[in-house]
């Protein structure tokens, strides 16, 4: 199988609309996470990751008409942009979009633009055709996962031959849809996110985009990182909750490690899903610890970011690529006092450090589990 | 590598085809409730959180038992679903629950992938699992990314689906992906056998 390396990428939040910025937030443990007043909740509110449409809107108007494209479409594309930019032709390069709910905040408001942007192909036509892809798009809608597993997607169709390069950009929005339905769950914070603390009391929402480009061949002269393996994992559990043995998580990092053919050893730093809720938080150390990765030091992101879903394990792979690069791990924001069954390595401080493999996981929704790893190369290699 | 359409399933306009063979048929003026209850029925799957499930869960459900009968599927199945119009007639009942009481239970179907999870859940299958949302029925996305999983990740067998419902209309296409078999894994055999119509 041919190697797949991780080339330009970019990252649209309130941290900021490049991945420098937002290297560079997480760096200074700044947070997206702001109040907002919301009905929902008792407390009259809630923390939320939001980018203000003014802002987007004024970046956006360097390369767009803002009042032709919804907000997630111009964080799509804002992404998409300094990466398409740099690519002399674009024939042949699948375009994959992940994203959960898409457009479907058009569903609810009295909106400008024609219902059928609701679609996710009609989603995925409206960003392919602004650069004028020639494959046709193909969306990865696979819960929280999604991000993650349109990279995975990316690296297969890479690693067996079958193009020489794809573009993954993912995004999700923060709709009255999924506040509603997350709340009903009784799955929000109405405190910005604290992942795996004692007491944590559920998931964060942010908004995001994020884009990516991978490809056969490295940039010479610099270092490089590559997607080395890739798995997915059903719980076959239950449809809204994760396994008690962390089943699937644990079966997709074996397989991850083994496509990558290192041992447990090798990783580094572990960049988990961390939504800190009771059960995902819990779940992972369970699984971590079967896989005996109790030691390596880990973070949530979700802390700066909230949970983007459809773009957070993107986001969380290019922070990671990022990381390794930098020999920086960052710490956990809002961790606090430790409490789950099994014993985990969370980063309280930023550290400074020689890395060279780290794990990414994500779970989700319908019983998904997706384990990668990332390797730092040699130079030009 | 020697890949076979094993087996496959239709399900369209209240009738349910094994191969290209009518196995079940609905009156046509059943409505997609009517016609899930009666096949339901026919089919005797007796699995009460069936009933609990959207419609698009329930079309898999139905699918999958017709595809799995009198065949031991592997643990490590891959499922590669794809549909058009993700969960959106789900999504309209939230949104119409939204102005006053929300449902978790009609929330979690969502989520396309969903189906997906109730497939392994009801099979036991602790597999590869995708969710594509493309325009119309794509053979060439479900054929390249079901050969790259058999060949390079060491998947024993492949579902591959298009699951679509929107409005009144289903249309539920399901093949087993093996290496048993007498009809070749190809684009043409995909897309005829998804197009074909017992009229």
């Amino acid at each position: 199988m041919k190697k797949v390396y991780l080339l330009d990428d970019t990252i649209i939040s309130p941290l900021g609309f490049s991945t420098l910025e937002n290297i560079s937030s997480v760096k200074n443990q700044i947070s997206g996470l702001k109040f907002q007043k919301n009905k929902r909740f008792k407390s009259g509110g809630f923390y939320v990751g939001i980018i203000e449409e003014e802002r987007l809107k004024e970046a956006f108007s360097e390369i767009g008409d803002p009042d032709k494209f919804t907000k997630l479409e111009q964080m799509m594309l804002l992404a998409l942009h300094p990466i398409v930019s740099n690519i002399p032709n674009l024939n042949n390069i699948p375009l994959i979009i992940s994203t959960t709910k898409g457009n479907i905040d058009l569903l609810q408001n009295n909106s400008a633009f024609p219902e059928s942007r609701v679609y996710l192909s009609e989603l995925a036509k409206v960003i392919s055709n602004f650069y004028g892809f020639k494959n046709e798009p193909i969306v990865v809608s696979n819960a929280c996962i999604s991000g993650g597993l349109a990279m995975a997607v990316a690296k297969r169709f890479i690693a067996s031959g079958k193009f020489e390069n794809a573009i993954v950009v993912g995004g999700d929005l923060v709709s009255d849809f999924v506040i509603s339905g997350f709340q009903s769950l009784q799955a929000i914070s109405e405190n910005a996110c604290k992942p795996f603390s004692k007491d944590r009391s559920g998931i964060s929402l942010g908004e995001g985009a994020a884009a990516l480009l991978l490809s056969s061949q490295p940039k010479w002269n610099v270092k490089n990182i590559t997607l080395t393996g890739v798995a997915t994992t059903n719980d076959a559990n239950h449809i809204a909750g994760p396994s008690r043995t962390g089943e699937g998580l644990y079966k997709s990092i074996q397989k991850a490690l083994g496509e990558a053919e290192i041992s447990a050893e090798m990783i580094d730093y572990i960049s988990a899903h961390g939504t800190a809720t009771r059960y995902n938080d819990e779940m992972e150390a369970i699984a971590f610890n079967r896989a005996g990765l109790q030691e390596v030091p880990l973070n949530s992101i979700k802390g700066y970011y909230g949970h983007t879903l459809g773009a957070s394990a993107l986001i969380e792979s290019i922070i990671t690529k990022h990381s390794l690069l930098n020999n920086e791990l960052y710490k956990t924001l809002n961790f606090e006092g430790y409490d789950l069954s099994k014993p985990l390595n969370i980063i309280e401080e930023n550290e400074e450090r020689n890395l060279k493999y780290a794990l990414k996981t994500a779970s989700g929704f319908g019983g998904c589990n997706l384990a990668m790893i990332f390797k730092k190369e040699e130079n030009g290699s | 590598m020697d890949l076979k359409i094993t087996d496959s399933v239709h399900i369209k306009n209240q009738k349910i085809f094994h191969g290209k063979e009518m196995i079940f048929s609905a009156k046509p003026s059943a409505d997609i409730i009517q016609f899930l209850k009666q096949a339901y029925k026919y089919l005797n799957v007796s699995y009460p959180k069936f009933h609990k499930m959207d419609g698009l869960s329930k079309l898999g459900i139905l699918g999958t038992e017709v595809l799995f009968q009198n065949r031991t599927i592997h643990p490590e199945t891959a499922l590669i679903f794809s549909n058009s119009s993700s969960s959106l007639e789900t999504d309209k009942l939230h949104i119409e629950a939204m102005g006053d009481i929300v449902s978790p239970a009609v929330f979690v179907y969502t989520l396309p992938n969903i189906i997906v999870g109730e497939i392994s859940i009801k099979n036991g299958l602790l597999s590869e699992n995708v969710f594509f949302v493309t325009d119309k029925f794509n053979a060439g996305l479900l054929l390249d990314y079901s050969e790259i999983l058999m060949e390079d990740s060491d998947v024993p067998a492949v579902v591959c689906a298009w699951i679509e419902w929107k409005n009144a209309d289903y249309d539920v296409f399901l093949c087993l992906i093996s290496r048993k078999g007498n009809l070749a894994f190809n684009k043409e055999n995909l897309e005829e056998l998804y197009h074909f119509e017992n009229e």
